[in-house]
C-alpha cells in the first residue's frame, strides 16, 4: 500500500514505440495508468491498440522506449510481472478439449495455485460468471457469450490487480455485452485497475474513467470520456440527410450554420449547443432533410474530428 | 482489497534467480493439463502408436523369425524375435515420444492457441518447452513399459534386470527424440514439412539394424548409420536389454544429452520468438 495521497502508478509508458521492419505499429506513446481506473484505449482497427496492450501483457516486446508495470521492466521480469496480471485476449484461446471447471483449474495450476485453493476459488468464479450450470461442458460447446465470460473467469483466477482486456465485446449480441459489461462494473468496484481497448464508442463512454484515443500507432487525445467530448466536440449533433444527390449541395449552404460541419458521405452532421434550434433555422432557409436527428456529441465525434474519419467503417 | 495473493508470492519467489525470465519452476502444471485431455480422449489414437512395434514383432518375429532361425550376436546364439526386440523396444520409445512432440504439439501450437494462453501466465518458455516434452517422453516410456510387458508374456525376455535397465535406456532415448520433435515442430510452418518429418522415420526404421546386422552395408554407410539417433538408441537398449555393459554405453548417453540439450534450446528459443516477442 502506497502512503502517499497520490494515486500509485501501475503502467507507465514513455515512448513507447513498436515497429515491425519499416511498419510503425506504435510510434512512442506516452501515458499512465493509475490503480484502480478503468483505462481505455480507443481507436479503429490497425490503430495500434492490441500491439500496445501486447507490450503491457509481457508479451511482445518494445522496440524503443521505457515501460514499467507496477515499476517493472516487462522484458525482464515476464513471468513475474504477469503473475499479476489477468489476460483477456482478442481471440478465446480457451482449451478445447476441456471442461469449463477444468479451464480454470488447468489456468490456475499453470499459476501454481494449489488444487485446494482452486476448488473454493472457481466456484466463485462460476459463479461471476453465470456458468455454474455448464461446468462439464466442454468450452467449445460454449456460446460467443459464454466464452468470453469464461476467458474472463479464467483471467480472475490469480486474484490480478491488473485485468487487461483486449476488445472485450466484439462479436457478441447486445444482450451479452450488457451482461459482460455488468460484470466488469463489478470488478471496479472491487478495485481492479481495468486496461480495455475497443473500437466501441458506447462501450468506452460506459466502461472508462480515462481514455486515450489512436489513431495510426499515435495518441490524438487523452481525458475522461466527458472532457474529450467538452473538448473536441459540441454538446449537441443534428445529423441530417438529403439524400445521396443532395447531401454536397446543402452541404455548402450550411457552412455557415452551427459551430461546425463533417459532411459524411450519407449525411451531414452539424455540431452546436442547440440542435433543435438549428433544425429551425434550416427549415426557414428553405432547406428539407429526408430525415434529421438531434442527438448528443459522442466520442464518435470526437474521433471524427480528430482524425476526419469514422471509426467503425 | 489486498492483492497480495498466492500466484504473486510464489512469482517472486524465483525473482532474480537465474532464467527467472523463461523459467517459472512450474513444468509440470502443462504436463498435469495433458493428463486431463488424456482422460476425456479415447483411449485408442494413444493405443495406436504402441500397436505397431508388437505386430513388426510377431510379423517379422515369428513370420521371417520362422525361416530365419538363429542369429549370433556378441558370440551368443539367440531366435531372430529375441534379436529384433530390443530393437522394436528403442523404436516403440521413439514412436511414442515423436507423435506427441510432432502432430500433437504442432496441433496446440498452430491451431489451438494453447501456447500463447499459457504464456499468458506467470509461466515461462522454458516451463511449456519442458512440460510438453516430459510429457511426449512420458508416452515414449509407457510405449516402452507396454512393450517390455507384451515381450515378456511372450517369454521373450532375457533376465529380469536387463529389461528394467533396457527400460530405463528408453527413457532416456523418449527424452531425446521429444526434445528434438519439439525443437524441430516449433519452426515447422506446414503440415507438408511436418510430413517430411515423419517420412524420414520410415527409412531410419528400417535401415538402421532393427531387422537385420548392420554388416551387410559397405563400411562408409555403416558409419553413416551409426551416426542416427535410432541407431544409437537401439545400440544402447540392445545393450542393455543384454546386459552386455561397457564404457561405450556413455557415448550413446552423451549423444542423447546433447539431443536433449539441444531440443530444449531450440524450443525454448522457438518460443520465445514466436509468443513473447
Amino acid at each position: 500500500m502506497t502512503k502517499s495521497s497520490e494515486p500509485e502508478l501501475v503502467i507507465r509508458a514513455k515512448g513507447l514505440r513498436k515497429t515491425y521492419g519499416d511498419f510503425v505499429a506504435v510510434a512512442g506513446i506516452d501515458f499512465e495508468v493509475k490503480r484502480g481506473e478503468a483505462f481505455g484505449l480507443l481507436g479503429p482497427n490497425g490503430a495500434g491498440k492490441s500491439t500496445t496492450m501486447r507490450m503491457i501483457t509481457s508479451t511482445l516486446q518494445r522496440t524503443e522506449g521505457e515501460l514499467t508495470i507496477l515499476g517493472k521492466d516487462p522484458d525482464k521480469f515476464g513471468p513475474e510481472i504477469r503473475a499479476h496480471l489477468g489476460v483477456v485476449p482478442q481471440q478465446d484461446n480457451l482449451d478445447r478439449q476441456l471442461t469449463v471447471w477444468e479451464n480454470i483449474l488447468v489456468y490456475g495450476r499453470y499459476f501454481g495455485l494449489s488444487r485446494k485453493f482452486l476448488k473454493n476459488k472457481i466456484e466463485e468464479l462460476l459463479a461471476f460468471a453465470q456458468l455454474e450450470e455448464k461446468r462439464n461442458v466442454k468450452s467449445e460447446e460454449l456460446s460467443g457469450g459464454m466464452k468470453r465470460r469464461l476467458t474472463i473467469a479464467r483471467g480472475l483466477v490469480n486474484e490480478p490487480e491488473i485485468l487487461l482486456l483486449d476488445e472485450p465485446t466484439t462479436g457478441l449480441d447486445p444482450q451479452a455485452r450488457h451482461v459482460l459489461w455488468d460484470r466488469l462494473f463489478r470488478l471496479k468496484e472491487l478495485g481492479v485497475t481495468l486496461v480495455l481497448t475497443t473500437h466501441y464508442m458506447d462501450e468506452a463512454e460506459q466502461l472508462c474513467d480515462r481514455l486515450i484515443v489512436m489513431d495510426k500507432g499515435q495518441i490524438m487525445a487523452e481525458g475522461s470520456p466527458a472532457q474529450l467530448i467538452k473538448d473536441y466536440s459540441s454538446k449537441e449533433v443534428l445529423e441530417v440527410r438529403f439524400g445521396s444527390a443532395g447531401n454536397s449541395n446543402a452541404a455548402k449552404k450550411l457552412q455557415k450554420v452551427g459551430d461546425r460541419i463533417e459532411v459524411l458521405p450519407d449525411r451531414i452532421l452539424i455540431y452546436s449547443s442547440n440542435g433543435e434550434k438549428v433544425l429551425e433555422q434550416l427549415t426557414k432557409m428553405g432547406l428539407k432533410p429526408v430525415t434529421s436527428l438531434v442527438r448528443r456529441s459522442s466520442l464518435e465525434d470526437v474521433f471524427l474530428r480528430l482524425t476526419g474519419r469514422t471509426l467503425v467503417d | 482489497m489486498s492483492f497480495i495473493n498466492a500466484a504473486i508470492t510464489l512469482a517472486e519467489r524465483r525473482s532474480g534467480k537465474f532464467g527467472s525470465s523463461i523459467f517459472a519452476g512450474r513444468p509440470g502444471t502443462v504436463a498435469e493439463r495433458n493428463l486431463r485431455t488424456l482422460r476425456s480422449s479415447s483411449g485408442l489414437t494413444f493405443a495406436a502408436g504402441f500397436v505397431e512395434p508388437v505386430l513388426f514383432l510377431i510379423a517379422f518375429g515369428y513370420g521371417v523369425g520362422g525361416m530365419v532361425g538363429t542369429i549370433t550376436d556378441h558370440g551368443k546364439t539367440i531366435s531372430y524375435a529375441a534379436y529384433i526386440m530390443p530393437a522394436l523396444l528403442a523404436t516403440s520409445a521413439m514412436n511414442g515420444a515423436i507423435f506427441d512432440s510432432t502432430w500433437n504439439v504442432y496441433f496446440k501450437m498452430q491451431f489451438a492457441k494453447l501456447y500463447q494462453g499459457m504464456l499468458a501466465t506467470s509461466l515461462g518458455t522454458l516451463d511449456v518447452a519442458l512440460g510438453e516434452i516430459g510429457w511426449a517422453m512420458f508416452r515414449g516410456f509407457v510405449y516402452a513399459i507396454g512393450f517390455v510387458t507384451v515381450v515378456g508374456a511372450l517369454g521373450l525376455l532375457p533376465s529380469f534386470g536387463g529389461a528394467l535397465l533396457a527400460i530405463a535406456a528408453a527413457g532416456i532415448v523418449a527424452f531425446a527424440f521429444a526434445s528434438i520433435g519439439m525443437g524441430i515442430t516449433s519452426y515447422v510452418k506446414s503440415f507438408q514439412q511436418l510430413d517430411m518429418v515423419t517420412f524420414l522415420l520410415l527409412p531410419m526404421f528400417l535401415f538402421s539394424g532393427t531387422l537385420f546386422p548392420l554388416s551387410i552395408f559397405p563400411e562408409w554407410a555403416q558409419v553413416l548409420i551409426n551416426a542416427l539417433p535410432l541407431r544409437q538408441a537401439i545400440d544402447l537398449v540392445r545393450d542393455c536389454m543384454n546386459l552386455n555393459l561397457s564404457w561405450s554405453l556413455l557415448g550413446h548417453v552423451s549423444y542423447f544429452a546433447v539431443m536433449i540439450i539441444g531440443g530444449l534450446f531450440f524450443t525454448t528459443r522457438r518460443l520465445t520468438a514466436l509468443f513473447l516477442r
